[in-house]
């Protein structure tokens, strides 16, 4: 893409990161390049963003993407409140968090619950493989029933499902995706990106290393023979002129709080983005089946997020000058009289 | 000073025919969520408005309603305002304490019972005045509800009589604490009448105590807590973020900030506030919202209690290493675990100092006053972004949560120290940006936050480099380590530095404290002069990690007690980590752990035993 410009007059190379330490043909890298993509596409000044995240396989990579935002890889299953200080410490900032199925589903189980009921603006990503990769592959709780380790170990718990769960505590955007699919992953991404509240993305991304066997159902071909598409997403930026044409029969339009539209193309009958009880019971009939279904699950674009809920000024509250942040001495006294 | 039982008394005033003045312990013993509140807070402050010193200790149970509660208050005309072990006036109205409250008083003391209790044949060397609340109550209100309510006013009557506190400033009291509404004054007012009217006609004064008005010691003084006080300091530092989570005894901390910054943060134009506080889900995510906060820029706190501080290591371990601003209050309670969380130490002295696992050190501010609370809130947020760490303020529920009289406090005239950013100014100095570089040799390095305009930096736990990238060579490892601990030593120069509160001269007894042990100390010190003949210096310790002057007063003393309120003797171990040979073999420790405040009787006990005399 060398010498290609966005609409902010940026190449390709503005939005890429370090070098990734992860293993060769690792899913997670895979998500990273559509991370990359998406920014870009969307013309996102990269200074604009802040990436977060735990600790883990998954959480490595913000250092692989827009090297001019700020990042911080923090501790174990606590990025969501890392997040939820950071955001609402500088409202102007996007936030996008990295995490991964141990870190979210076991050990920050409740932090996640907390940032989906807040329905805190940032894009949740969760890069999910069924296992722990950076202490050697054991299980996770996404891992499913049966499914089993290298080493012949079978997973005799049920799994998390981090999708249902988002739609359930009030998440505002709840999407399932698989690293194999290019252009499905890169349409849910930009519009999560232009969603204002938390967009919670479930990213089947296989562990090449410790769980692509058979046996497993993360594997890269277990999930690239069981992705149930839910409806063809196409994502059509605020800036984009282009007229899409949709059948109204068959698809949905809906506007996000920039102008952005997403654009969704049924594929499985009952399927309908904004009814939270549809979209549960949809997901439940495709895992009974052993299938995942994919693409956006759920959407509620004008639900109030956690930082407009708290009343706060416009500015960043981080940078407010003294003279907004230090009352009068008119209100010492006024205090001090109070307890005379 | 060995665990002794909490309310166990000792050597109270003697009976005599001798008045005494304004110099006396009165505790109020009830049953939890009775409203005993306002009839104490009433008697408190209208010997306050007499112009008498006083303080007002609240000793309660981890409960909301039912079991037994004690209220102190203690009327000084010497200014005294820690703790007094003996209570010379018992009102009694806790069936279920009340023989063993009677039982453990010192001859001479007065009681003033809930008549059908019978307390009056326990014993013979005390005073009884035996009072009919419930007949008192019965024509004042027919609402079973509101005699409850008011039913605790009869004991301020019966007191208002007996002590000789003007009714007037008891109704001047009330109204302080009901604001304008007049009918609950009225009934108030008429239950206190009840009281003081039957004291008047059935109880002739037997006992010693008497309240004289004073002049000279309250006038333009403030009644407050040490959590309000913290709080107002945190609005006047200008808080932008506050992460919290419930627990005794900090939770009024946060709550009183949440009630100020309502009222006097609010932007003048927009209407929209100028901070945000967030009740998290749990301790970890408390601190987790602060760390996120401060490492955006905005000047953020938390505040919480021991087991809070121990669920806030995680984060505080990323705080230290990552360099990432945070305030942290720590409202000690005594533990461990769970412990009495309704009762006062300073037990997580030792934990806080290096509080998370690895090689982590932390600057802490300790504050003995209300006044220092409020300071030191300001004090706090000004280190945090100058030494980019995060910083404790240990104080300790008796602070926190009970009444102090002070000064007022005074307008902060300094400006907010906002800490080694990156401008373009100072740049072209630097030459180029490296985040974690020792750029000036006192350890501190420069930093920009997300959306400043400066150049970006991966933050990280994991080991880095000073340019923050991710390093596990053992150069880059070792010179970071060392670069902090060089950031330690300059935090010595920049915590509030130790108050030499009073020098004896060189040689003999040196007396090291901190917190609210001061006010038992200043106490313990005038009993060892004038009993004794025994003069003191006293060091008071107002921050760690530990400056010059420390050590200079222990070099200067031949023998040096160090007094905390925990078994362990944590501030004594954390000196004699630092100290030398020389030094170490002259600190004793003085340790006071029963979940009361210490005072100075049993301080100055344990330091003449020690002493040998």
């Amino acid at each position: 893409m060398a010498g290609k410009v966005n609409i902010i007059g940026l190449e390709a190379t503005a939005y890429r990161g370090a070098k990734t330490t992860l293993c060769a043909g690792c899913g997670h890298n895979a998500i990273t390049e559509r991370i990359i993509e998406s920014f870009f596409d969307l013309g996102i000044q990269p200074t604009d963003v802040i990436k977060l995240s735990g600790i883990g396989c998954s959480s490595k990579s913000p250092a692989y993407f827009l090297n001019q935002a700020h990042g911080f890889n923090s501790v174990h299953g606590r990025m969501p409140s890392l997040a939820t200080g950071a955001v609402i410490a500088n409202r102007k900032m996007i936030a996008i968090g990295i995490s991964g199925d141990g870190d979210t589903g076991a050990i920050g189980i409740g932090q996640f619950v907390h940032l989906m009921r807040r329905n805190l603006p940032i894009v949740y990503i969760i890069e999910d493989n069924g296992c722990y990769g950076l202490t050697k592959g054991q299980f996770s709780p996404t891992a499913d029933l049966g499914s089993t380790l290298k080493t012949g170990v079978v997973n005799d718990l049920p799994p998390i499902d981090t999708c249902a769960l988002a739609i359930e505590l009030g998440a505002s955007f709840v999407a399932r995706s698989f690293s194999g699919d290019p252009k499905q992953l890169k349409a849910i991404l930009k519009a999560a990106i232009s969603h204002r509240g938390t967009a919670m993305i479930d990213v089947l991304s296989p562990c090449v290393t410790f769980n692509d066997h058979e046996g497993s159902t993360k594997s890269y071909a277990y999930v690239k023979d069981h992705d149930d598409p839910m409806s063809e997403v196409s994502f059509v930026p605020y800036f984009d002129e282009i007229n899409v044409e949709y059948d109204a029969g068959t698809s949905t339009q809906v506007m996000l709080h920039n102008g952005s539209k997403i654009v969704l193309t049924k594929m499985a009958e009952d399927y309908s983005p904004t009814d939270k009880a549809k979209a549960l019971q949809t997901m439940r009939a495709t895992h009974a089946r052993g299938e995942y279904a994919t693409g956006i699950l759920y959407l509620e674009p004008d639900k109030q997020d956690f930082v407009d809920m708290l009343g706060i000024v416009d500015e960043p509250l981080a940078f407010l000058p003294d003279s907004k942040t230090r009352p009068g001495k008119q209100a010492l006294d006024e205090i001090m009289e109070s307890f005379r | 000073m060995s665990v002794v039982a909490s309310v166990e008394q000792e050597s109270g005033t003697s009976a005599s025919a001798q008045r005494v003045v304004n110099d006396f312990a009165i505790q109020v013993a009830t049953v939890n969520g009775s409203g005993s509140q306002t009839a104490n807070l009433v008697l408190l402050r209208s010997i306050f408005q007499m112009g008498i010193p006083v303080s007002g200790k609240n000793m309660f149970p981890s409960n909301i309603a039912g079991l037994p509660t004690w209220y102190t208050i203690r009327a000084s005309a010497k200014g005294y305002i820690a703790r007094k072990k003996e209570v010379d006036l018992l009102v009694a109205l806790n069936a279920e304490t009340a023989k063993e409250d009677v039982m453990t008083l010192a001859p001479g003391a007065a009681v003033v019972y809930d008549e059908p209790l019978k307390l009056s044949e326990l014993r013979s060397d005390l005073i009884f005045y035996a009072v009919p609340f419930d007949k008192l109550i019965a024509p004042v209100t027919t609402d079973a509800k509101l005699r409850r309510l008011v039913r605790n006013m009869i004991y301020d009557g019966v007191l208002s009589r007996l002590l000789s506190i003007d009714t007037a400033q008891m109704e001047k009291a009330l109204r302080k604490q009901m604001g304008k509404k007049e009918k609950a004054i009225a009934l108030n007012m008429n239950a206190l009448k009840a009281g003081y009217d039957y004291a008047d006609a059935n109880l002739p004064k037997r006992d010693p105590f008497v309240v004289e008005p004073m002049h000279g010691k309250t006038e333009g003084m403030i009644l407050i807590e040490g959590n309000a006080a913290a709080a107002i300091g945190c609005m006047m530092a200008g808080v932008t973020f506050v992460g919290w989570y419930p627990i005794t005894p900090s939770s009024s901390l946060c709550e009183s900030l949440i009630d100020y910054l309502k009222k006097y943060r609010k932007d003048p134009e927009t209407g929209k506030a100028t901070y945000a506080v967030v009740q998290a889900e749990d301790e970890i995510a408390a601190l987790g919202m602060v760390i996120g906060a401060g490492w955006m820029g905005a000047r953020a706190m938390t505040s919480t209690a021991g087991p809070g501080l121990s669920l806030m290591a995680e984060f505080t371990g990323l705080g230290y290493y990552a360099e990432v601003p945070a305030v942290i209050f720590d409202v000690q309670r005594a533990g461990p675990s769970t412990g009495l969380p309704t009762r006062t130490g300073q037990q997580d002295i030792m934990s806080a100092a290096t509080l998370s696992h690895g090689d982590t050190k932390h600057p802490m501010l300790l504050p003995c006053s209300v006044v220092e609370c409020y300071q030191m809130a300001q004090d706090a947020f000004d280190l945090t972004e100058r030494l980019q760490t995060p910083v404790f303020v240990m104080t300790d529920l008796d602070l926190g949560m009970n009444t102090w009289m002070s000064k007022p406090f005074e307008y902060p005239t300094k400006t907010f120290d906002r800490g080694k950013r990156l401008t373009s100014e100072n740049l072209k100095q630097i030459g180029e940006f490296a985040r974690y570089r020792d750029v000036d040799g006192d350890g501190i390095p420069y930093r920009t936050v997300p959306g400043d305009g400066g150049p970006a930096f991966f933050t990280r736990g994991s080991g880095h480099n000073e340019k923050a990238l991710y390093s596990e060579r053992a150069d880059d490892y070792t010179n970071n380590l060392d670069r902090l601990s060089r950031k330690f030593d300059t935090a010595r120069t920049l915590v509030p530095q130790p108050e030499l509160v009073d020098s004896a001269g060189k040689g003999g007894i040196g007396i090291i404290a901190y917190g609210t042990t001061h006010w038992a100390l200043i106490e313990s010190r005038d009993q060892l002069k004038n009993e004794q003949k025994l003069n003191t210096s006293y060091l008071r310790l107002r921050g760690f990690p530990f400056s010059k002057a420390v050590f200079d007063f222990i070099d200067t003393h031949d023998r040096v007690y160090v007094v905390d309120q925990n078994r362990d003797g944590q501030m004594w171990s954390l000196l004699k980590l630092e100290c030398n040979p020389q030094q170490v073999a002259k600190l004793r420790s003085i340790k006071h752990y029963y979940g009361l405040p210490i005072d100075g009787r049993s301080l100055t006990n344990e330091l003449l035993k020690q002493e040998g005399r």
